[in-house]
């Protein structure tokens, strides 16, 4: 198994590189007129579970961006997936 | 190219030259458990055998728009028993299939029993394994109903069950849904269903329950090869295995030897690797009589 600077050598310059975008992200959805939506809050609510010491930081996002009903539903609305709940 | 950046990198620790030979892996075969070649290329089919591809299983799947009749399925499992079969072995690679009604087509329950009669007439085709991927899109009741329709199918004819989950939001509840439904069979063998597309947050659930758990290397909506790797040293690898879903999306039919690359740059041994890009699909796959 690799050490933790092994895996820096690898891998930190990706990791950079993937939250320069994020930040870029989020300053571009600031910059641009209009109302942002679910997915934006979403995304923001989530930002926080970075920041803690749990060791399943990518599942707690991944429930973050979950539907956590349980039922059913009667009839699709839509085909597709937004990547957050409404 | 990375190979300059060895040379350049002063740690010179994870991907040494002296160490590092990509024969060892380039070389190794491997099994591709979940491609949708019919909205691939013929120059596709040569890319996957150059990386080392020997068998390719299909399962049916929605084609990116809905069918008019389901005599568009009929020519779909034609092509899936027929044609593709041909067109894989020009490239030395043994084609086989799993056949069903798609979860998204299948929330109008008349036209998916339509599509379901026609079925026998090819469940009995040399290279089809089993009923799948069948599942959820929307965790509609239409859904899951003709979800337990197929289920019941292959119980009937004991054939193994190749499980999709919903994509990104719906994916939790989804896996949630099949599995309950799933645990009211209770003549199901569940070493014979697997369970495909888990990520982080349905992973365990699936494998708990003595379900095999397929992961899925697709960009943007499933997993990255860092995060397939990262739940092979959490959870080990019995009972997984590593697909691409390559279909008429943005996605690549090399996802599994690419990942096969990234295990490598991280110390995984190459007798792991091989593993879980062959061994494992092979075990699973052999509990249908027709993988040979
Ligand atoms: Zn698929």
């Amino acid at each position: 198994m690799p050490s933790k600077q092994e895996l820096l050598d690898l891998q930190f310059i990706d990791a950079r590189h993937k939250l320069i975008d994020l930040a870029a992200f989020l300053d571009r959805i600031d910059r641009h007129p209009g109302a942002d939506d679910f997915r934006y809050a979403a995304l923001k609510a989530a930002l926080p579970i970075l920041l803690t010491d749990r060791p399943d930081r990518a599942r707690a996002v991944l429930d973050a961006f979950s539907d956590h009903s349980t039922e059913p539903i009667p009839k699709a609305v839509f085909q597709g997936a937004l990547g957050a709940p409404r | 190219m990375w190979w300059l950046l060895i040379f350049r990198n002063p740690h010179r620790r994870l991907f040494d030259l002296q160490t590092f030979r990509p024969s060892d892996i380039f070389r190794m075969k491997y099994i591709e458990p979940h491609a949708h070649m019919v909205s691939r290329t013929t120059d596709d089919y040569e890319k996957l055998a150059i990386a080392g591809c020997e068998v390719l299983c299909e399962p049916a799947f929605w084609a990116g728009f809905d069918r008019s009749s389901a005599a568009g399925f009929y020519d779909y499992f034609r092509q899936l028993t027929d044609y593709e079969p041909k067109r894989a072995a020009k490239f030395g690679i043994q084609h086989y299939c799993w056949l069903c009604i798609n979860p998204k087509e299948a929330d109008d329950p008349g036209f998916a029993r339509e599509v379901m009669d026609i079925m026998p007439q090819f469940l009995d085709c040399p290279n089809v394994l089993g009923i799948g991927e069948i599942g959820l899109n929307k965790n509609t009741r239409n859904e899951l109903a003709i979800f337990e329709e197929h289920v019941q199918l292959a119980l009937d004819r004991e054939l193994p069950i190749l499980i999709h989950t919903p994509h990104l939001e719906d994916k939790l509840k989804g896996t949630r849904l099949i599995l309950d439904s799933l645990a009211t069979f209770s003549k199901l063998d569940r070493a014979k269903v697997i369970i495909d597309h888990v990520e982080e947050h349905t992973i365990s659930q699936v494998l708990d329950a003595g379900y095999w758990a397929g992961m899925t290397l697709y960009p943007q909506s499933k997993c990255s090869p860092n995060r397939a790797i990262d739940m092979l040293e959490i959870y080990g690898t019995e009972r997984l295995w590593m697909n691409s879903a390559c279909d008429w999306g943005v996605s690549d039919p090399l996802a599994v030897p690419r990942c096969m690359l990234e295990m490598k740059k991280r110390q995984h041994t190459a007798a792991a690797i091989e593993q879980i890009v062959y061994h494992n699909p092979r075990k699973f796959l052999s509990q249908s009589p027709r993988f040979v």
